[in-house]
């Protein structure tokens, strides 16, 4: 009997690649004396090659290990945005953790584990491999978020989303046990085409409706977003721009997947109950986002936010609602990536240097600093040229192409709300004296990785064809 | 009656009564001892519906590995006493009724309302289901790949705890 075969490998390539490299990384960091450094060029070889791996399979369209896996196409293309985002991130958390005197080689092998796991919901076309995905990326952010061993926020951050977490997952559990008992498959290639009839059964419904809350934790989506603002505060400042991109990335590319199915059915019961979703999500993290003081904070409730607003692209039911999804998960990853970096940079020990009055004055003395973060907080707004516009454009326009135009009408008038506080860091930034006159350290290798990510929003932003060419292959 | 209604009988009739009994325990410690007793003879009920492979698991996880984390616990919090549990009850225990009558009205509705099964004689191919030999191989074929990476998902556990819990880090 033949178990796999080798296209199976290659089309698997990008997970095998990066996790033969995390066991290297982690055999170094046993081995090698001061470790870190080492583990971390490791890790750099390590994701480097993975992207390479998913570039090779971008054509292909296939799937892989007994219709397991997605291969090419769709799942190349979140698999690269994850490598890139796990790369940046990494780029952002040396300098950091060097300063923090936190480096320890534990850290890039855990950022890697839980990429294998963003891989996997990638590419996952079956709802067994989701739910390992998810997993093996939680267990990781789960250990990330309390990575600060001694400080008290750190801790209640890992514990909180470590218990939120698993409870959720036992709604996902449950949903895929109805969906499985309903059908006689777990892989979502299958419930469609051979199983329509399902969708008369309330159980197989209650299943979906699970399901959704499972995905609805993860992707930090009101009213499962209670564990947001604590998580996203007290974890290292690396952690969360990891978490809140390439986390958020993944669980929305498996849910995009894993909902196209009922989706497909036009079932009208689950669209409306997204709906609902994405249009508390927007109102709730954009309301709340206005009182905040912390910055890392206000970007916890703009994350939420920008849930519901990738949720509307999930509740119109459209391709061009997955196409919006898409391509704002990439302008959200490196425009958050920037904001975070920014952050990590001019944070001091013990978390101070966060509020809004830290940032007063900060474009005299640092005005390239300055205009880089007003460039991210004009794309979180969505304002033109910058990528988060573009996104936001298809999203709203794939609601109102399905008769959602009040959702639509709903996300405008919210992101409303989101201009000030957005643009709130600008104001003090530009108009407000300085209190502060310690001298800024900025180091090289996240200033670069922040500049990266600026070109990255603006050349999304001005030619967004780059991406929607590469679109076209996939759905 | 004839043998395996025998069995069934007594397994169900001692899976209920402990279960009760350990509903109406006032010791946290001997409610955890019915719990296991219940554990073991749903185990038996697997076996009676030819399910091996469950039944087994059922009882090392379950009985084994879950319990030992009841009664931890209940050590660690010192519930020797009721009385400071009943303190912490309130809004949690309408929910509790409000999930647990959710789970009722589903379990009515499936027996109830859904297309009756022909339960009274088991097809080979379930029987062969649930046997060791038929998870083994499946495990090994089709369900390869998430086999495999679960090792990564227990590694990352692995090194969570080391990383969490370890004295000293070494830089």
């Amino acid at each position: 009997m033949e178990f796999f075969s080798p296209s199976d490998l290659i089309g698997s390539s990008p997970i095998l690649a990066l996790s033969a490299f995390s066991l290297i990384a982690l055999l170094a960091n046993a081995l090698v004396k001061n470790s870190a450094k080492t583990v971390f060029y490791i890790s750099v070889v390590g994701i480097l090659a993975a992207i390479g791996c998913a570039m090779y399979t971008f054509s292909m369209n296939a799937t892989a290990f007994s219709d397991m896996l997605l291969v090419g196409g769709y799942a190349s293309f979140f698999a690269v945005l994850f490598l890139v985002v796990a790369l940046f991130s990494l780029c952002i958390a040396k300098p950091y953790l060097e300063r923090e005197q936190y480096h320890f080689g534990e850290y890039y092998v855990l950022i890697m584990l839980s990429t294998i796991g963003m891989l996997m919901l990638g590419a996952s076309a079956d709802l067994i491999t989701a739910f390992l995905g998810i997993e093996v990326m939680s267990v990781a952010f789960y250990v990330l978020a309390g990575y600060y061993r001694g400080k008290l926020s750190s801790n209640e951050s890992a514990l909180k989303y470590f218990l939120l977490g698993a409870f959720s997952t036992g709604f996902l559990l449950y949903g895929i046990a109805l969906i499985y008992g309903t059908t006689g498959t777990t892989n979502l290639l299958r419930i469609v085409t051979m199983y329509p009839q399902a969708f008369g059964d309330p159980v197989h419904i209650i299943g979906w409706g699970l399901i959704l809350i499972g995905f609805g934790f993860k992707v930090a989506a009101v009213p499962f977003h209670m564990w947001v603002p604590d998580v996203y505060e007290g974890a290292p400042t690396p952690v969360t721009a990891f978490m809140s991109t390439g986390g958020k990335a993944a669980a929305f590319s498996a849910f995009v997947i894993a909902f196209s199915v009922p989706m497909s059915m036009k079932d009208e019961r689950l669209m409306l109950v997204v709906a609902v979703l994405a249009a508390s999500s927007m109102l709730l993290g954009n309301w709340f986002g206005l009182s905040q003081l912390n910055l890392k904070r206000m970007l916890a409730y703009s994350s939420i936010a920008h849930a519901g607003y990738m949720l509307v692209g999930l509740a119109s039911a459209t391709s061009l609602g997955q196409q919006g999804i898409t391509f704002y998960l990439v302008s959200y990853a490196f425009t958050n990536l920037g904001a975070f970096g920014i952050i990590a940079m001019l944070e001091k020990v013990n978390g101070a240097n966060l509020s809004y009055e830290d940032y007063a004055g900060l474009a005299k003395r640092r005005p390239g600093l300055a205009a880089l973060m007003a460039m991210f907080m004009f794309s979180l707004t969505g304002i033109p040229p910058f990528a988060g516009f573009v996104g936001k454009y298809y999203l709203f326009a794939s609601a109102v192409h399905s008769n959602l135009t009040w959702l639509a009408i709903f996300g405008v008038m919210t992101s409303l709300f989101s201009t000030y506080y957005y643009l709130r860091v600008v104001v003090y930034m530009y108009f407000r004296e300085a209190t502060n006159t310690e001298e800024i350290i900025l180091p090289k290798l996240t200033f670069a990785t922040v500049i990266v990510c600026a070109v990255g929003i603006l050349l999304f932003g001005i030619f967004p064809a780059l991406i929607f060419d590469l679109m076209k292959s996939m759905f | 009656m004839t043998f395996e209604q025998g069995v069934f009988y007594f397994l169900a009739s001692v899976t209920v009564f402990s279960a009760v009994m350990m509903l109406l325990q006032r010791n946290p410690v001997n409610s955890a001892l019915y719990l296991i007793l219940n554990f073991f003879c749903l185990g038996g009920l697997y076996l009676t519906l030819n399910a091996q492979f469950i039944a087994l698991v059922h009882i090392l996880v379950y009985a084994g590995a879950i319990m030992v984390l009841f009664l931890f616990v209940i050590m660690l919090l010192n519930l020797g006493d009721d009385k400071r549990l009943v303190e912490h009850l309130g809004l949690r225990m309408y929910l509790g009724i409000a999930f647990s009558s959710g789970l009722l009205i589903e379990l009515l509705y499936i027996f109830g309302f859904s297309s009756p099964m022909n339960i009274s004689e088991l097809s080979p191919a379930s029987v062969e289901m649930g046997t060791v030999e038929y998870i083994g191989k499946v495990l090994f074929t089709k369900f390869l790949f998430p086999f495999e990476i679960t090792s990564f998902l227990l590694l990352a556990a692995i090194i969570g705890a080391v990383l969490l819990a370890k004295k000293k880090l070494v830089q």
